[in-house]
Formats: structure tokens, C-alpha cells, sequence
């Protein structure tokens, strides 16, 4: 909500999507999700992606966090370019690069809240760093319920888990689908509260999919995405404001 | 409901695949069977049938009591009966048949076929009719035979050959003057027939001067009945017996009948086995598919579906899986009978020839067993789809099906298997036969108790791998914790390669250890150098221990002969030895008394001292088959082993006063001990008899593990299909996991896990609920193999608990190999699954 702090920031780019495209079949079937789109996501900044369903949100998130293959252009994460790498390659870029917090909360239920959060550095076989797990855990306030099962926690508490995840590995970037989606309106709120301080206190990038106002309020930027395309974008976005601007896309899309 | 089912099914092609091919597994099994022993019947009685074409009525001679103490005998069916018989005036022909044990040696000097289906008979007349000949003309005296076209074209003889052969001792070397064709059922199953012309035949056989059939043919117009009541007029009544051909080959079919069913009995037993493994897949399977669709169901529910009525729609959906299976494993079991029966054909069983039979009963039983079985296994899942609530339709999590408690579970299976080690330990106190009942009955109360604790057992044998799953990382923690995730689940599939493994591991430990106490007992009982016998049992001829007496080198020789006499008004089986040199020959360890065999002493082991109250110092009357008597002392009680048992006296107390001595076996000592040297001498001095083997200690060690090893392998082979089953289970099982967590290694995949991460995470649950079922089947395997050679072993001094550790081990590995690779289809779906689809889906 203060652009003036977003001049302290490096300007340093954490991820860059280049004339992207995605096209699903071919000929008269032919849809095309993502139509070359360019778009960079600073260090330490938070955006959220919006626009009404079908208009290439989602596809856009996972085409960059190399979940989803696309059809042209280059996705960069860092100095790395994501069209070039192969399955394995692109895996071990996500576990090292890139945290993740998706809709449903997507915790194993077989391990512990601590063993869920520490996942992406066992799969990488690596030791997590102490005082950054504990930085991490007390920011979430999850020091209490560490050797919980995802079944004995509450919808946010598991997302708490789920951010905690994200941020262990200290992932050059984390996106997040719809992370409030299934959350009451304080669960959501405290949620989205952890992503904007990690922004702002540990200088982690998020960027997050969501179709929610108020959520998309908490972030830094709101990028406006339809029929393929970036058609706006917001800096200091209020819920209000971002209100305001769908509106005037669904007025567009009944008149057009 | 029906048409609700059937689309239930086809909805879940794939996830009913393995339950399906399960129970058809099992159904094949089943049908296989019917249609071999029937097809095999079948054709062994139009074979036997054949047999009887000559034969319109037989006569045989009638038993003659003997009189005075006498053993008795049976009439001579002398020439004078065979030329009355043909006399009457319905008659045709009538020939005098004698039939013998005889043996014919290859061009190598080896003996043709086993031994056992060697037979030899009379050629009748200038041209018998049952033989007709191919080329040659018959016989005429002992320098003389003909041998039947399949053997001669075997062995590669032809007429004017001379060949070496033997009926029960002397090798003798007679030239082929013909060769014949016959539809006798012994040659057409791989054996050989051997004629000789009448006279040659009724001295070499020990029966000059009679036959042991006549078979009368009756004149065109002439009925069975008719020509037997003739013969029946003109034959003396109380000396022989008629009966009609008809009623022969009637007979002989139910005899080939009821020697079928044993073996269709005991290779159902082991179908059967593999059903009961199969209801574990489908139980399990309908739990899983029926947790999959609370939803579902529970909507049912809601729009007024009885309970009754959901519980229905799974039994049907089992219906349409068990008649799908059963059709398929019906196909399959035609597919197997057809298939033995050539296999066997090939080896060297040849079988007679004759269509395949696939009987009404083999179908009927094909259906009901596969449909029984699946509907019944799917009950319980049914019952318990019918307790989900309608409210479960509007909730948005599976309702757990699985969060019951087990401690009901695990009370019931703490008693079952205390109450099975129980009886089972109390058995193994019992003496020999009586403790047969009670170990089964334990046995299965164990199992069923084992089996009910499987879940509480899974967690703790689970959590001891660990350590090792630990070097696998992140794979091997969460394959560990998907293991024990759903005890019940992880818990079916294991037993269900329990009870194979379990089998398998109780049988060869019986084996081992059988097999090892019989080899001590023979180091230890028989000083002999070499034992002589013939190579299928039958007795030898009393020249054979002349000869043998006379080799080279030999220093003493003893037969086991037997013999029968009268002991206490009943007839008991003796064996005669030499009781000079007896002593020098054998060590059996004496229970009481000393070892003295004389012309007034005998020794008799532990069971007949007991039956007959006697001790050492007891007095007994023999009476012998002369009826006379001979009173004589018991000088020792031996313990009972596997060579010898009950009493043994000398042969000089029987020789005199028997008809025929039969020796069993011949003892040999010699000078220079066992050597191929010696070994060759006494076989030369036997005229390198085809028939007669010559063993040392170690070649009837030899033998005998070579009879364990092929019962063995026939257990392991017939056992492989249960276990075949239970690798299909665990395939199901995991299957049906990575259906259901496919969510869960989506976010591993998006997270982080790569595909061999996620590939090794389901192969190593698959390998440690393998070796789970794998460790608790050699447990108990090896809990029973010790229980039930405790009760064996009551009545084997030498009796020693034998621990294959390779074997055990090598099933524990082929359990791993089998759990690597029933997981190898289940990883690589998991592994390809479509990352972002497995996220969205909720």
C-alpha cells in the first residue's frame, strides 16, 4: 500500500516471461491461453495476478513456475531459461527455486507440520537451515503445533504449514494459486498477511494467482490478465481500486 | 440398481482389472483341473476298453482257503480249463494268458522306461489275435520274443536283433523274431510289452503249466451273458471265476475313476488355495472402490436409496466381475487342460490320446466358483457401503472408512493365535497320529489369528525397516509411511502373500528335515557296503544273493526277504535275513534286549512289541505257510526306522515251508569297501542286469534327496499360482494407492520430487509390504515345519530340525524381486501423472 518503499528495493528481476504463449490443439479447435506475453517479476515484490476465469491466470503462474510447458516465447527464472530444460532438470529448478502454496492445501498427511515444512529440502537431501526455519515458523506461529498431523489442524493453520513450506528453502520466488481460496475471510487475511511480510521483512518474491479483491489488495502490483492478455496493471492496489477495475472489465465484457 | 452397477464397472475397467484376472487366476486353476483329469479319464478308459476287444468273458481262478494252518493259494487255471473253455459252444477262441514283470535294456545296455510299466506276456498259438504282427513271425522258445512296434521303434530294434533282458535276476539275451502292434493301455502310456511263446512264458514268469486269465471270445450272435453262463456250466465253480468282458472294462473304469479323483482332489486343494488368496484382492479392492465413492453412494442415500438397496449395487457389481472372470478363467482352464496334456506328452509321460472333455460340471463349476467367490468376498465392503450416511454426500472430505478402531480386531486376533500356538504346542507332545488333528485345527486357528493381527503387526515390523528405507531418503520415509498408512489395506495384501510363503517355507522345512533324518538313519543303521534291489521294487530273484555270494571280494550277504506267516491267529509280515551275518550288515539301535537272529531267536521293532505285549525274553509261535510251527524267542526290540520294520527272523526258519522266496533287497559287504571297482565287479557278476540296480550308502542318500526334491518342486510349482495371485494384490493395492494419492505426488512433483523420487517412493512401499507378507509367512512357515516334525519325530530316533536358511532365504529375495516388480506398472503411472490435472482435482 506504500509505494514509497518499493524505491528501497533492488531492482534486481526474480523472474521474466518473455512474448509467452500457450496454445492448446491445433487448427479450428484451437485455443490459445496465453498470447505473447511479457511480464517480470521484481526481487522482493509482491503481485497478484486477477482476471475473470478462462482469461490465462492460472496457465501464466504455472508456465513460469515450470509446472506447464508453453508453446513460445522464454520463461527466466533468475538466469535461468525454462524452455530449454528437461523434466528432471526442470524439477530440481522448482525444488530449489521455487516455493509453491496452492488452493487445496496439498500437505502430506503422513508427516508432521514440521516434516511437511522441511519437504523440499529433504527431497533435496539437504539440512535446512536452523535459524531460518525458526525465523520462518515464528512468523506463521506454528512454534506450538510442530508435530501435528495436517488432519489434527485447522483449513488456515494447514495453509500456515503450506506458506512455511514455501519459505523454508528460501526459493528465489514463490507463487501461489489461489492460497485463500479455500479460507474463511480471517484464516485468508492472516495468510496473506505472512506473504506480504516475508515480502517486505525477509525481501522474499511472491507471486500470486487469486480472483479476490481484498487478497489482491495485499500485494504490491495487481496485473490484469484477459482473453491472453495483460490489459492493466495497478501499483498500491486498494481493495476499492481493484474492485473498481473489474468492474469496468465485466461492463466491457457484457458490451463486447 | 442394476444398470447403476454395470456402469459402476465400466467406469472402473481399469481398477477391476486385477481383481478380475484374480479370480480368473483361480477359476482357471479350478476348470484346468476338471478338464485335465476328466480328458485324462476319459481317454485311460476308452484305452482300457480297448483292451478288453478279445475278451467277451474271462475266467479267473478262484482263492483256495488254506487247510490245516496252511496259507492259502489260488487255483490253477491249467490247459485242460483253457481247452474246456474253448469247447463250449458259444465259444470262438479261448487264450490263456500269463503276464509278468520284464524288463528290456537298450542298445546301451539301459533299462527302457522306468521299470514300472515293463511287462511281458504269451504270444498264443501260430497267431495270436490281440497281437497282430508288423513284421516277423512268433516266437518259439526261450532264445525267442517279439516286442511291441512304439518300443522297437524307441530303442531302434528290429527283427533279428538280439536283445538283453531280465523278468526278476538272470540277464537273458533272446533274438527279436517279431514286432506287433497292440492297444494295450500300459505301452500306450510309455511302458513296453515283451512276448514270449506260451511255454517260455508260464517258466519264466514261475508259472508252468497255468494262466492267470482265460479270455474267452464268443461266436458272431453269440451274448456275453449267454457265453458265460455256458462256461459257467462247463467249468468247475468252485475252482474259477467268470466274468464278463463288459463288466471288466465297467470296472476298470471306475478304478481309473477313483485313482483320478485323488489327484483331482489334491490339485483342487491347491486351487483352491489360490481362491482363498484371491478373496483377499477383492475384498480388498471392493473396500477401496467403495471408499472412493462415499460421495457417491452417500448421494444415493440421499435421494432415497435403502440401504439394503446400496449393499445390492455392490453385489451386483461382484456378480458382473465374477461372471466376466469366471468366463475368462473357464477359457483359460480349457487353455491349461489342453495344455498339460501335451506338455506331458512331450516329457516322457506320454498320454493316451482322446478329446478334450469339458463337461457340463466342469463349466457349472467354473461360474459358481467364480461368482461365489467374488460376491462373497465383496459382502463385507457391501455392507459397509451401506452404512455410509446420506450426510456424507454434502460433506467435502472422503469420510474416512478406515478410522474404526482395531482393538476388537486385535483382542479377537490375540486370542485366535494364542489359542492356535497353543493347540499347536500341545500337539507336538502327542504321539505320532494322534496329534494330527489337533496341529491342523491349531494351524488354522493361528493363521486366522495372525491374520486378523496382520494391521497391529504391520506398524511395528514395519518401523524395524526403517533404518534401511532411511538410505532412500525422502522416497523411503514416505514409502514407509504410505505402508503403514492404511493398516487394514497394506495388511489384506500382505497375508495374502503370507499363506503361500507360509506354505511354501512349512514344506520345505518338513522336507529338509525329513530328508536329513532319513540320510543319518541310513549312515548310521546300515553297515552294508552296497545294497542290491530291483529298479522298481519288485522282489528279486533268491539267485541274485547266490550270485552275489559268489562275486569277488564279498565277505557276507544277507536278503531282505519277505514273507508272511501266522502270528497270534493273524497273518503278519515278516522280513528273513541271514541272521549270521546280519549283524555285520546293519546297527539298528535296540530299544531292549540284544540283536540275535537264529534258527530260535527274532527281533521285532518298538510298534510290534507294543501291539503284541512282548519283550525282550517273550516266546512266540510262527506259523508258517506249510502250517508248520516253529516256536521262537524275542531276543531284542529295535527301534523302528524307515528300512526295516516289524519282525525279523532267519530265512532258514522260513525258506523250507515257503512257496516262492521274494527278496526286497540284497545287503552286500565286501573286503575292499565301496568302490568304483567293486561297484563295477558286483554289478559283472550279476550279468550287467538292466533292472537290478547296485547302491551304496551314498547313491540311496542320492536317491532320496532326489525324491524330496521332486515333491518339492511339484509343491512349489502348484503353490506358484496362489502366490501369482497375491503379486496381483499387491499390484492392485498399489495401483489403487497412487489412484488415490494422486493429489499428494502431484505436490511432490510440483514441489520438488522428481519421477525416480516418486517411482522409487511406490516400488519401495511395494517391496515392504512385500517382505512384510514375506517375513510372517517364513515365520509361521517355520513355526509349523518345527510343530510338525516334533510329532514326526516322536517316532524317528534320527529325527533332526533341518533349517534351510538358502532357501528361506532366497524366498525372501524372490519376495523382494516379486514386490519391485508388481510396483514396476503402479510407479510408472505414478510417475507420469500429470503434475498440474493431479492439483486441480479436488
Amino acid at each position: 500500500m506504500t509505494t514509497a518503499s518499493l524505491a528501497d528495493r533492488t531492482t534486481a528481476v526474480a523472474a521474466r516471461a518473455t512474448e509467452l504463449s500457450k496454445i492448446y490443439g491445433q487448427g479450428e479447435t484451437q485455443v490459445v491461453a496465453l498470447d505473447r506475453v511479457s511480464i517480470a517479476f521484481q526481487q522482493a515484490e509482491f503481485t497478484a495476478i486477477m482476471g475473470p476465469s478462462g482469461s490465462g491466470k492460472s496457465t501464466l503462474m504455472h508456465c513460469v513456475a515450470g509446472l506447464d510447458t508453453f508453446s513460445s516465447g522464454s520463461v527466466r527464472i533468475g538466469e535461468t531459461e525454462l524452455g530449454s530444460l528437461k523434466d528432471k532438470q526442470l524439477t530440481r529448478l522448482r525444488r530449489d527455486k521455487i516455493g509453491f502454496i496452492f488452493q487445496a492445501f496439498n500437505l502430506l498427511p503422513t508427516l508432521s507440520a514440521l516434516e511437511n515444512i522441511t519437504l523440499p529440502m529433504d527431497i533435496a537431501g539437504r539440512k535446512p537451515d536452523k535459524e531460518w526455519l525458526d525465523t520462518v515458523i515464528r512468523m506463521v506461529g506454528l512454534s506450538d503445533r510442530l508435530s501435528h498431523r495436517p488432519s489434527q489442524l485447522s483449513g488456515g493453520q494447514q495453509q500456515r504449514v503450506a506458506v512455511a513450506r514455501a519459505l523454508a528453502s528460501r526459493p528465489d520466488i514463490i507463487f501461489g494459486d489461489e492460497p485463500t481460496g479455500n479460507l474463511d475471510s480471517r484464516s485468508g487475511a492472516e495468510v496473506l498477511g505472512f506473504l506480504r511480510n516475508s515480502v517486505r521483512e525477509l525481501g522474499q518474491t511472491v507471486v500470486m494467482v487469486t480472483h479476490d479483491p481484498v487478497a489482491a489488495a495485499y500485494a504490491d502490483r495487481v496485473v490484469f490478465l484477459a482473453d491472453g492478455r495483460i490489459v492493466d496493471e495497478v501499483h498500491g492496489p486498494t481493495a476499492d481500486s481493484v474492485l473498481d477495475r473489474m468492474k469496468r472489465f465485466d461492463a466491457k465484457g457484457r458490451t463486447s | 440398481m442394476f444398470r447403476t452397477a454395470l456402469r459402476n464397472v465400466s467406469a472402473h475397467k481399469a481398477r477391476l482389472l486385477m481383481t478380475v484376472l484374480a479370480v480368473m487366476l483361480g477359476v482357471a486353476f479350478v476348470s484346468g483341473t476338471l478338464v485335465f483329469t476328466n480328458s485324462l479319464s476319459d481317454a485311460l478308459q476308452k484305452q482300457s476298453a480297448k483292451g478288453f476287444d478279445h475278451v467277451d468273458v474271462a475266467v479267473t481262478p478262484r482263492w483256495k482257503e488254506g487247510e490245516g494252518g496252511k496259507t492259502g493259494a489260488y487255483h490253477e487255471l491249467t490247459r485242460e480249463l483253457v481247452d474246456a473253455s474253448a469247447a463250449v459252444p458259444g465259444a470262438a477262441r479261448a487264450i490263456g494268458t500269463v503276464q509278468g514283470f520284464t524288463a528290456l535294456a537298450d542298445k546301451d545296455g539301459k533299462l527302457i522306461g522306468d521299470g514300472f510299466q515293463s511287462q511281458g506276456g504269451n504270444y498264443w498259438g501260430a497267431e495270436d489275435p490281440r497281437y497282430p504282427l508288423v513284421s516277423g513271425r512268433a516266437p518259439k522258445g526261450e532264445g525267442e520274443i517279439l516286442i511291441d512296434s512304439r518300443t522297437a521303434e524307441r530303442a531302434g530294434y528290429e527283427v533279428g536283433d538280439t536283445v538283453r533282458m531280465s523278468v526278476d535276476g538272470p540277464v537273458l539275451e533272446p533274438v527279436v523274431t517279431g514286432v506287433f502292434t497292440t492297444d494295450d493301455g500300459n505301452v500306450a502310456a510309455g511302458g513296453s510289452l515283451t512276448l514270449f511263446d506260451t511255454a517260455s512264458a508260464q517258466k519264466l514268469f514261475g508259472k508252468a503249466g497255468t494262466f492267470d486269465e482265460i479270455a474267452v471270445e464268443a461266436k458272431d450272435g453269440v451274448s456275453d451273458t449267454a457265453l458265460r453262463a455256458q462256461l459257467e456250466k462247463a467249468l468247475p465253480s468252485d475252482a474259477v471265476e467268470t466274468t464278463t468282458g463288459t463288466r471288466l472294462a465297467d470296472d476298470q473304469a471306475k478304478a481309473i475313476a477313483s485313482s483320478m479323483s485323488g489327484l483331482k482332489q489334491g490339485l483342487l486343494v491347491f486351487a483352491g488355495i489360490s481362491l482363498f488368496v484371491g478373496t483377499f484382492i477383492i475384498a480388498n479392492t471392493f473396500t477401496m472402490l467403495v471408499a472412493q465413492r462415499t460421495k457417491e453412494l452417500a448421494l444415493m442415500r440421499a435421494v432415497g436409496a435403502s440401504r439394503r438397496q446400496v449393499t445390492r449395487s455392490v453385489l451386483i457389481e461382484a456378480f458382473v466381475v465374477g461372471t466376466v472372470a469366471a468366463v475368462a478363467g473357464l477359457v483359460a482352464g480349457v487353455g491349461i487342460g489342453a495344455g498339460l496334456r501335451s506338455l506331458m506328452g512331450t516329457m516322457d509321460a506320454p498320454m493316451p490320446d482322446g478329446p478334450l472333455v469339458i463337461s457340463p460340471g466342469t463349466v457349472g463349476s467354473a461360474f459358481v466358483v467364480g461368482i461365489l467367490v467374488t460376491m462373497l468376498a465383496a459382502w463385507l465392503p457391501g455392507r459397509r457401503a451401506a452404512k455410509i450416511p446420506p450426510v456424507a454426500a454434502m460433506s467435502a472430505l472422503h469420510a474416512t472408512a478406515t478410522t474404526k478402531s482395531l482393538v476388537l480386531r486385535n483382542t479377537l486376533g490375540a486370542l485366535f493365535s494364542a489359542a492356535g500356538v497353543a493347540v499347536v504346542l500341545a500337539a507336538t507332545t502327542m504321539e505320532g497320529a494322534d496329534g494330527q488333528a489337533p496341529m491342523g485345527l491349531g494351524a488354522v486357528l493361528l493363521i486366522i489369528g495372525v491374520f486378523v493381527l496382520t494391521p497391529l503387526l504391520s506398524r511395528p515390523l514395519i518401523a524395524a525397516v526403517a533404518p534401511v528405507l532411511r538410505v532412500f531418503g525422502v522416497s523411503g520415509k514416505l514409502a514407509r509411511q504410505n505402508a503403514v498408512r492404511n493398516p487394514r489395506r497394506t495388511a489384506a495384501t500382505a497375508s495374502a502373500l503370507m499363506i503361500g510363503l507360509t506354505l511354501i517355507t512349512g514344506m520345505t522345512v518338513m522336507a529338509g528335515s525329513l530328508q536329513k533324518s532319513i540320510d543319518k538313519m541310513a549312515a548310521s543303521a546300515i553297515e552294508a557296503d552296497y545294497m542290491v534291489s530291483m529298479v522298481n521294487g519288485r522282489p528279486l530273484s533268491s539267485d541274485v544273493e547266490k550270485e552275489l555270494k559268489r562275486a569277488d571280494g564279498v565277505t557276507a550277504t544277507s536278503p531282505m526277504r519277505n514273507a508272511y506267516a501266522g502270528v497270534d491267529g493273524q497273518d503278519e509280515y515278516l522280513t528273513g535275513v541271514n541272521g549270521a551275518t546280519i549283524g555285520e550288515l546293519t546297527d539298528f539301535p535296540m530299544a531292549q534286549g540284544a540283536f540275535e537272529v537264529d534258527g530260535t531267536r527274532a527281533v521285532v521293532d518298538e510298534d510290534t512289541a507294543k501291539s503284541y505285549g512282548w519283550k525282550a525274553g517273550s516266546v512266540f509261535t510262527l506259523v508258517r505257510e506249510d502250517g508248520a510251527k516253529r516256536k521262537l524267542t524275542v531276543s531284542g526290540v529295535y527301534r523302528a526306522n524307515e528300512l526295516v520294520r516289524g519282525i525279523l527272523v532267519d530265512t532258514a526258519v522260513l525258506d523250507p515251508h515257503a512257496s516262492e522266496p521274494a527278496d526286497m533287497m540284497v545287503m552286500v559287504k565286501t573286503a575292499d569297501g565301496t568302490s568304483d571297482a567293486t561297484k563295477e565287479a558286483l554289478e559283472k557278476a550279476l550279468g550287467a542286469n538292466p533292472v537290478i540296480t547296485v547302491q551304496d550308502k551314498q547313491d540311496l542318500s542320492n536317491e532320496i534327496a532326489k525324491m524330496f526334491t521332486l515333491i518339492l518342486n511339484m509343491v512349489y510349482g502348484l503353490l506358484a499360482m496362489a502366490v501369482i495371485v497375491a503379486v496381483l494384490g499387491v499390484v492392485n493395492t498399489l495401483a489403487m494407492s497412487v489412484f488415490e494419492r494422486s493429489q499428494e505426488i502431484g505436490m511432490l512433483r510440483a514441489i520438488g520430487l522428481d519421477r525416480k523420487g516418486v517411482k522409487r517412493m511406490v516400488r519401495l512401499e511395494s517391496l515392504v509390504i512385500s517382505l512384510f507378507g514375506a517375513v510372517l509367512g517364513l515365520g509361521l512357515g517355520v513355526f509349523f515345519g518345527w510343530a510338525a516334525g516334533e510329532l514326526v519325530g516322536s517316532r524317528m530316533a534320527t529325527y533332526e530340525l533341518v533349517l534351510p536358511w538358502g532357501r528361506m532365504g532366497l524366498f525372501l529375495l524372490l519376495a523382494a524381486v516379486v514386490g519391485v516388480l508388481a510396483a514396476l506398472w503402479p510407479a510408472r503411472r505414478a510417475a507420469r501423472l500429470n503434475m498440474l490435472q493431479a492439483i486441480k482435482a479436488e
